[in-house]
């Protein structure tokens, strides 16, 4: 099983923390800490497998992470979990995170820790794999955010106004709008300089 | 004033327009103030929104747990925006510790039963990430009848709760195991995910759940053909491969129901075959699966020829250029070097050159599996990888890898010039990392070796000469020095070079060591007793060693001013005894000896299920007992461990005090058929606390003679056992003379006792055999 997912980024500043195993807090935050250590000091080109840290359980776990530009994704398995199939689970997780944000970067993570907690536990559920399916994923991610926007009442309004333009389909509206003949005398305004 | 409250957005760009540690903490704590007085006014429209940046607070570190009530507030309301960030807090901040999380089971029950499958979904995510026992024993009905609902989205992530729930309360397996067999039919790869996840978990709690499953095999074959022979499906496919998840999972699930099975072996063997030759390895999808096929490959009972297939598969992963792949096939290879050791074997070459590896994980896999391969064919070429290996790599590395070399050593040594070699050579790269029990074993080696004193003083002393920081090495040296002191000033040795040495060298060399800064105390200890050694054992006269020991006497360290001033007074007032006492040490008795060994092959029989013992067997353990008997006759070996002279002389020189009385431990019946009955009762002398006297008393109280009684003993392997010869074979009627035996266990370490007997003789003209274990051994036995 899965004991943990995280997210950092190349400084150990947490971008994603979820932990499948019952931690203190302190304890949540030194691990975050000691894997930062042990994966920072890696090479480039060298494997991604790692034995996991004291704190998350030792030589029985490893630590499967890789690497995108400024961040670590980093999860921590024990030894029923096949080693490559989770490289192919991050993977997935990336790519769906890139479906969801439209090109994700790291600035997404910061500000929508929620989302893709809820995208996560679209995959991922009490240390399991859930869904690996991109498609299925997106598709009820959508439907939930529809649901809270649905619910969102005034204070949805200026997003659900933003949705309604994105949404609309300018090619379609007529060039001209031919309402009859009427002759329209434009008055001759001064020309302002 | 109302603060109009942040939104979370706003919160996280305050935090990172903080400039300095100090800055952020204010402005979180300002912030959690505002959350903290508006979680107290109860404002519901916007309490989301600030659990919310609780959250992210609590990512960052900061404490949280004033969250934990809002939680459940938010579960509990009808709003999806709500319960979406309740549930997601109940996971982050709640967990089976806090009292708290029992009150979300009634929100989950409700929120379970409604139909909007989202909030469902969020209910089942949470109940399987944060679920207790209790929660997971209410609500287990519930999830029950969500399997079977018609919609896949609920559906899948119900069976997973299932396993969680499971895990949590391994009775809950009967309620879940029925649906299995229908889930399995469904269409949806989620769901089929979750059933085949669902299925291990049952098949490895209970045997009896996995002889139920063996007739699912056929369909899982059936699912996994379908996988691999359809060809590309956008849906499900990672480069190329289709679903590489599912066939994963399936190809475990199908491991642990064809181990030791063969009929569903066979079942499989055509599918493996195919999946092994026709996954296309160019990708790290179909590599994983690869991987997986040869892995059960080897557990089940599958035909040979497959076999031969899995491990040259692996072999050409060594040979692969990612290093992921190796990796995994280093570990492969690990789990397999015990049952198809052979195979493995051949690609040792490979292995090594992985050792060569910059990558600390390669290494580290390539280490352990070099170690594992090692046998008495290869052990010196494998040894001399290692040692350069040892040389060359990471600190972490260095205990394992060091302690890897002794062991390895210590079963496979050709010569015993060789082991001494290998150790010493162990001791000047990495003495720092070598085990606390390294010089003893060392040390009785060398003892043993009677024919290589002089070779190993040479060695030692040359070695001593150049380093005196790693501290093993020191004290084994200087103990060999005072030791075979006179055998290193003598000159001629065929095996090393010829060194001339002087007394007056080596006086001083024992002198720097007891001076050094880097000497722990135990190796002043050592330096000081080769000092006083070596006064018997070299010619000159002993003004330089009776000053070293006189300035100690006042030295601050107590061990050692105690050693100095007990062999001052050898100089002084018993200087007619001081060659006695100081002549060569007896060969010290450790775990190793041939008795020990015996012991222990011993103990693995007897710790077998009872097998009837066949003849050669049981005449076996006779001799044993025969091998015992004798070396209780001799001389009585001394009961401490540690090689130092010193100690022995510290027991000589003590004066005698008033013992306290041993505190007397009550006997236990162990044993009672027919009228025989075994007594056990136990002594622990005063003066050695590491040793425990059993005293085995049969009496036979029915109408027969008790004849050929013969009992044996077996301890765990940190104990020494001996038993010593019984008094007789024969168990008289009618309560007659009683047989009795002693046991003498050492337990050094302090562990708990267990002790199994086994018991043979004649009784009413019928033989008996019993083995069986000793329960309720009192505390004081073994304290």
């Amino acid at each position: 099983m899965i004991k943990a997912i995280l997210i950092f980024n190349n400084h150990g500043k947490p971008r994603l923390s979820k932990f499948y195993q019952p931690y203190s807090e302190d304890t949540q935050q030194q691990i975050i800490r000691e894997t930062f250590h042990l994966v920072s000091k890696r090479d480039e080109n060298v494997c991604n497998f790692l034995e996991g840290g004291l704190l998350i359980g030792g030589s029985d776990n490893k630590l499967i992470y890789r690497h995108y530009a400024t961040l670590y994704f980093v999860f921590c398995v024990d030894s029923s979990e096949s080693e490559l199939g989770i490289l192919d689970l991050i993977q997935v997780f990336v790519e769906t995170l890139d479906k969801c944000f439209e090109n994700v970067c790291e600035l997404d993570l910061i500000f929508h820790v929620d989302k893709v907690h809820n995208i996560l536990a679209e995959m991922v559920m009490g240390g399991m794999v859930l869904e690996t399916n991109m498609n299925e994923i997106v598709t009820q991610i959508d439907a939930q955010n529809k649901l809270e926007k649905s619910e969102a009442g005034l204070a949805g309004a200026p997003a659900r106004a933003v949705s309604a333009v994105k949404s609309m389909n300018l090619p379609e509206i007529p060039r001209n709008i031919n309402i009859g003949d009427i002759s329209i005398k434009v008055p001759n305004l001064p020309s302002f300089k | 004033m109302v603060v109009s409250s942040l939104k979370l957005q706003d919160l996280i760009e305050e935090i990172r327009g903080a400039k300095t540690q100090a800055q952020e903490r204010e402005v979180i704590q300002k912030e959690c103030a505002h959350i903290r007085a508006s979680f107290r006014d109860g404002d519901p429209l916007h309490r989301h929104r600030q659990l919310a940046k609780l959250l992210y607070v609590h990512m960052l570190g900061y404490p949280a747990h004033f969250g934990q009530m809002e939680c459940l507030k938010l579960i509990a309301s009808p709003r999806f925006t709500d319960k979406r960030v309740g549930y997601l807090g109940a996971m982050l901040l709640l967990d089976e510790r806090q009292d708290a999380h029992l009150l979300i089971t009634n929100s989950i029950k409700n929120d379970l039963s409604q139909g909007i499958q989202a909030v469902q979904g969020l209910a089942l995510c949470t109940l399987s990430t944060v679920g207790s026992a209790e929660m997971c024993r209410d609500l287990a009905t519930e999830v029950e009848k969500l399997l079977l609902q018609p919609g896949s989205y609920v559906r899948k992530k119900a069976v997973l709760t299932a396993v969680h729930m499971i895990r949590k309360v391994p009775e809950l397996s009967n309620i879940f195991l029925p649906p299995c067999a229908q889930l399995l039919h469904e269409r949806h790869h989620g769901i089929l995910l979750g059933t085949v996840t669902l299925i291990t978990e049952l098949c490895e709690r209970s045997p009896a759940a996995l002889k139920h499953f063996r007739k699912v095999v056929p369909q899982l074959v059936q699912i996994l053909q379908t996988l691999v022979t359809t060809g590309y499906s956008v849906e499900h496919s990672i480069s190329g491969v289709s679903d590489p998840f599912l066939q994963v999972q399936i190809l475990r699930l199908l491991r642990i129901l064809g181990r030791n099975h063969e009929e569903s072996s066979e079942v499989m063997n055509d599918l493996l075959a195919q999946v092994a030759t026709n996954t296309d390895t160019s990708r790290n999808a179909g590599n994983a699966v690869l991987f997986e096929t040869v892995l059960t490959i080897m557990d089940i009972r599958s035909a040979a020829g497959l076999r031969v297939l899995a491990v040259n598969i692996l072999g050409r992963f060594l040979l692969n250029n990612d290093k992921n792949i190796r990796y995994v096939a280093l570990t492969s290879l690990l789990r397999m070097v015990q049952s198809d050791h052979s195979a493995v074997q051949r690609h040792r070459p490979t292995v090594v050159e992985c050792l060569r590896e910059p990558d600390a994980s390669l290494s580290r896999r390539a280490l352990e599996l070099s170690l594992a391969l090692v046998n008495s064919s290869n052990v010196r070429a494998m040894t001399q990888e290692l040692q350069s290996f040892l040389e060359s790599c990471l600190p972490d590395l260095r205990a394992d890898c060091a302690s890897g070399i002794l062991l390895a050593a210590e079963r496979f040594a050709p010569t015993k010039r060789w082991h001494i070699d290998t150790i010493l050579r162990v001791l000047t790269t990495a003495g720092t990392h070598v085990r606390d029990d390294a010089v003893a074993n060392l040390t009785q080696l060398i003892g043993g070796a009677q024919e290589l004193h002089a070779y190993s003083v040479r060695r030692l002393y040359s070695a001593l000469a150049e380093d005196i920081s790693q501290q093993p090495l020191v004290q084994v040296a200087a103990w060999c020095i005072g030791e075979y002191g006179d055998l290193l000033l003598e000159g001629g040795c065929e095996e090393t070079e010829p060194l001339q040495v002087e007394e007056e060298k080596v006086l001083a060399l024992l002198e720097k060591v007891l001076q050094s800064h880097m000497s722990l105390p135990a190796t002043r200890g050592y330096a000081l007793t080769a000092l006083m050694k070596l006064s018997t054992r070299l010619r000159g006269d002993n003004n330089r060693i009776r000053q070293v020991v006189s300035i100690y006497g006042s030295c601050v360290d107590v061990e050692l001013q105690q050693r100095a001033v007990e062999y001052n007074t050898l100089f002084r007032k018993y200087d007619h005894m001081r060659a006695a006492i100081l002549e060569k040490m007896p060969l010290v008795e450790r775990g190793g000896t041939p008795d020990e060994e015996a012991k222990e092959s011993k103990e693995a029989q007897l710790s077998e299920a009872a097998l009837v013992p066949t003849e050669p067997q049981a005449s076996k353990l006779l001799d044993l007992l025969d091998l015992l008997d004798g070396t209780f006759e001799a001389a009585q070996p001394p009961p401490a461990l540690e090689p130092s002279p010193g100690g022995t002389l510290v027991h000589l020189l003590d004066l005698p005090c008033a013992s306290p009385a041993p505190a007397s431990i009550p006997d236990l019946r162990v044993f009672e058929r027919e009228g025989l009955q075994l007594n056990l009762s136990f002594v622990r002398p005063p003066g050695t606390p590491a040793l425990l006297l059993i005293t085995v008393t049969a009496v036979n109280t029915s109408g027969a003679d008790v004849t050929h009684f013969v009992c044996q003993a077996a301890v765990p392997k940190s104990f020494h056992l001996q038993l010593q010869a019984p008094s007789g074979d024969t168990v008289p009627a009618q309560g007659g003379l009683p047989v009795t035996q002693l046991l003498r266990i050492l337990n050094p370490n302090k562990a708990p006792l267990r002790l199994k007997l086994r018991l043979t003789y004649n009784h009413f003209g019928q033989s008996v055999q019993e083995i069986f274990e000793v329960n309720n051994l009192p505390m004081e036995t073994w304290q």
